[in-house]
């Protein structure tokens, strides 16, 4: 039977073959939509045999969804809460990382949003302002943090729509639907969104700090892309890329 | 259940009744032309009718959110009337749940008005009935179970909507934060007992308007799928 046994050795190739090339799907808050892009693609480069997926969406919905034994190998959280309580409930493998601290700015498609201060979303020219949905979104909740500490919440609160995450608050705003949105620096500096209307940055001193934080989750035990990933995020081209989306890295100090 | 649920449950209500009855309005009209005509686009408008049953609610809420948008034909239109923009109001709701429960309502009154057939038209016509007449006097109490199918599925199909307002509503509290939206935020948000409370509700309610459809009208629902 020489043929059986080439087939074999053919079958065994392919899946040693299979076993060396890993793949990594992650779960990546919606602000690292544009960086999470160019972070992955510099990845790939690098690690060819890897392959990795990325899906967005609110911190809050992937925690509840990796709570239900969603299949990510990794997390990363806009707010580094979320995978401290994975950790806590044994659903992690790995320590939780910080990676970055977020920046939430004012922005707009049609107004020219650098003359736009928080005080100026009274104006009854305004007449729709986006924020991410503050029960499950990070972001949402730090907008809502900063209205409140600078006494404007109950004023802008009948003027506000919620997105489901800061990806579509953005994209209210981009749609012209709303004409300012609290959104995240990260997403505001990407190229299409700079080129109209510009950002405001509204002051850290406002809210409680976006500190975001990445897990390896449980079901990626033994996945070793997902170490290689983890290890990939404090090296310098990762952090170079992270820098050029307007975060704040972990040891640095915080610019404005 | 707190102010919120309360708040959802009666916006869904509210929105439902509203698109039902305008749905009843409209609806009927174009089942009517679609049962009667002979012209070579009844297959063109037929189908047009029929996409929100297989379009995904993504592919509506997209065009919707773009077209009713500042630089959009419909946003400009409604800012020209001085109505403002739809997108995250109450209307744009309505407007885009007509467009998304249209063939709920259009199809069982289409089936129904094709059911009757020409001979009772033919018959009042000879008894000098006006057409308007024989619509109220034979055409209405003929189609009955198609106006009360049509009626049940496009209410329940507008409470059942979700993707669509995800897209358009912007999830303000008792203006377009729906009861499918709020179950979505208390699961996101972890709040699984809010979330329970409100889900069987739909689920009782779900099953109740079906139930009902199929006990009174046993036969006919089952015939207009013939």
């Amino acid at each position: 039977m020489p043929y059986l046994r080439t087939i074999l050795a053919v079958c065994a190739t392919v899946l040693s073959f299979a076993a060396q090339a890993e793949k990594l799907t992650i779960a990546a808050a919606a602000d690292l939509k544009f960086a999470m892009d160019d972070l992955a693609n510099t990845y790939r480069k690098a690690n060819p045999g890897d392959e990795v997926d990325v899906i967005y969406g609110s911190s809050g919905k992937f925690h509840t969804q990796i709570r239900q034994g969603a299949p990510y190998d990794m997390f990363f959280s806009a707010d580094i809460g979320f995978p401290r309580e994975l950790v806590a409930s044994g659903l992690a493998a790995s320590e939780v990382k910080p990676y970055a601290v977020g920046r939430i700015v004012l922005w707009s498609g049609s107004l020219d949003a650098t003359k736009i201060t928080l005080a100026s979303l009274t104006d009854p020219k305004i007449t729709r302002i986006a924020i991410a949905n503050p029960k499950h979104a990070p972001y949402g909740k730090r907008a809502e943090e900063a209205l409140k500490t600078a006494g404007l919440w109950e004023k802008v609160e009948p003027k506000l729509v919620y997105g489901e995450n800061i990806a579509q608050t953005a994209q209210y705003v981009q749609t012209g639907n709303a004409q300012v949105g609290v959104i995240a620096l990260s997403l505001a500096v990407n190229a299409e969104l700079a080129s109209k209307g510009g950002y405001w940055m509204i002051p850290d001193n406002l809210h409680q700090p976006l500190e975001q934080g990445f897990v390896i989750i449980k079901h990626a035990q033994g996945n070793a892309a997902a170490k290689r990933f983890a290890d990939y995020m404090g090296t310098k081209p990762a952090r170079t890329v992270m820098t050029k989306y307007g975060f704040v890295l972990p040891g640095e100090v915080t610019g404005k | 259940m707190d102010a919120n649920d309360l708040g959802a449950i009666w916006l869904t209500l509210k929105l439902a009744s509203v698109v039902t009855i305008l749905l009843l309005l409209f609806g009927t009209p174009i089942a009517w032309w679609l049962a009667r005509t002979r012209s070579k686009l009844k297959g063109v408008f037929g189908a047009v009718v029929a996409l929100p049953l297989v379009l995904p609610p993504t592919v509506l809420g997209f065009y919707l959110l773009l077209a009713m948008g500042p630089n959009g034909l419909v946003g400009k239109f409604t800012e020209w009337l001085g109505l403002g923009l739809l997108p995250f109001t109450f209307p744009g709701l309505v407007i885009a749940s007509v467009f998304y429960s249209l063939p709920f309502m259009v199809q069982p009154l289409q089936n129904a008005f094709e059911a009757i057939g020409d001979r009772p038209l033919e018959v009042a016509a000879t008894l000098r009935a006006s057409p308007w007449d024989t619509f109220w006097s034979v055409v209405v109490p003929l189609a009955k179970p198609g106006f009360l199918s049509g009626a049940v599925l496009a209410f329940a199909h507008t409470v059942g909507e979700f993707g669509v307002v995800l897209m358009i509503g912007g999830n303000i509290p008792n203006k377009t934060r729906v009861v499918s939206v709020q179950i979505y935020d208390h699961v996101e948000a972890l709040e699984y007992t809010q979330a329970h409370v409100l889900a069987a509700c739909m689920l009782v309610f779900s099953f109740l308007v079906l139930l009902t459809l199929y006990t009174l009208n046993p036969n006919k629902v089952k015939g207009r799928e013939q």
